[in-house]
């Protein structure tokens, strides 16, 4: 993992105060925020990374591991437990910035740069990392590949058909790197479905509503409607009451990891009644109503 | 007409943790339409998302409704811009 100088990203001294803190992330929050920027994605990169050094340095204990540990200041227990073990009565070496040889262990020196050449080291697993990948129901219709940018480096996942809103998938090794030497830690990747469709997904099956007029309600006929691929012609029946619901077998989104199975699709009817009636129209209706007497 | 496109302002200040008089400033610069339906206000759902925008314009950013009012003009004059630019960029590939 590179080291990320929170101090230069939210441009201020490492003597900043918290006041100064404050100031620096709002005014580059206004400068950066997504909803300044639209479609602007060095911009929401930038945000990011000013809200992650934001989150570090506006907490005193945070910041003071960040000061401390650098880009490891997440390990900063592990390190501080480690310690403990070996013996320093200390419990680690808080507020002191001179990570001298005579001091401290090759250990720490090694993580700092320092010097020295035992070879008693502890390996570290990386932490786990967590991203979203945000995507619209329509790029999970279909298996594809995609590519993804993590940490610098460019790895192709699959995105199987039917993928689940809130999914997790984990890319091993894809985490945090491991320090002296320890394995790299795992990165969990959440899948953010946007559904900016008229169809309301369950699992493999799709739900919608739509509107029938009171003729062909009464009388049937065919109706056209839009599914996730395409246009289906869909018979109604006569006297079909509001609220029908009927099932198009298949027609609903694909079954995860199933290729070639789908769910169903549920079509609810609303009835929309004329409105703005003639005065024909009326007459006629009242003619109708007398008959139903 | 409808309310199933709608949602009431009161409601919606309750889930957003915000005050309706924001809302109210919002609509009186002309930055969001409402509804009126028997004394309720209702924002429709497709202005949900510029609502919300301008809801983390103020709360986030601390932005008063001055500054929205020239962020979202400039805003929409910058999205204008870059759908151009799609537009004029993709042409080059129909020829």
């Amino acid at each position: 993992m590179e080291y990320i100088d929170y101090y230069k990203i939210l441009e201020i001294e490492k003597s900043a105060t918290e006041t100064d803190i404050k100031k620096a992330y709002r005014r580059l929050a206004r400068k950066y925020h997504p909803d300044v920027n639209p479609n602007d994605e060095n911009a929401k990169k930038k945000f990011q990374q000013i809200n992650e050094a934001n989150e570090v340095l506006s907490d005193p204990a945070n910041r003071k591991k960040y000061d401390q540990y650098g880009k490891d200041w997440k390990h900063a227990e592990q390190f501080e437990k480690q310690n403990a073990q070996r013996g320093d009565p200390q419990g680690g070496f808080q507020g002191n910035n001179d990570f001298g040889e005579n001091d401290f262990s090759d250990f720490f020196a090694s993580m700092f740069g320092g010097g020295g050449g035992r070879s008693n080291r502890t390996k570290y697993r990386g932490q786990d990392s967590n991203a979203q990948l945000q995507l619209d129901i329509k790029d999970v219709y279909i298996t594809k590949q995609q590519t993804l940018n993590i940490n610098g480096k460019s790895i192709r996942i699959n995105i199987p058909a039917g993928v689940e809103n809130g999914q997790v998938i984990k890319l091993s090794g894809y985490g945090s790197a491991g320090a002296n030497g320890g394995p790299n830690g795992d990165l969990f990747i959440t899948f953010v479905i946007n559904n900016n469709t008229k169809f309301k997904r369950e699992g493999s099956h799709l739900y919608t509503t739509i509107d029938l007029d009171l003729y062909t309600a009464l009388l049937g006929g065919d109706i056209t409607i839009d599914t996730m691929n395409g246009q289906v012609k869909l018979p109604v029946k006569t006297e079909t009451q509001a609220g029908t619901q009927v099932k198009l077998k298949g027609k609903g989104f694909p079954v995860y990891k199933k290729e070639g199975e789908f769910g169903d699709l549920f079509v609810t009817y609303k009835i929309s009644l004329p409105t703005h009636l003639s005065e024909k129209e009326k007459e006629l209706f009242k003619e109708l109503a007398n008959i139903r007497k | 007409m409808e309310t199933t496109n709608l949602l009431a302002v009161p409601k919606f200040c309750e889930v957003y943790n915000i005050e309706l008089g924001f809302v109210n400033a919002l609509h009186e610069h002309g930055l969001i339409e409402l509804v009126i339906l028997q004394n309720v206000q209702y924002v429709q759902h497709e202005h949900l998302r510029d609502l919300e925008r301008l809801i983390r314009l103020h709360y986030d950013l601390e932005i008063n409704m001055e500054g929205i009012d020239v962020i979202a003009h400039l805003l929409k004059r910058v999205e204008a811009m870059q759908e151009e630019m799609a537009i004029l960029r993709n042409s080059q590939f129909i020829k």
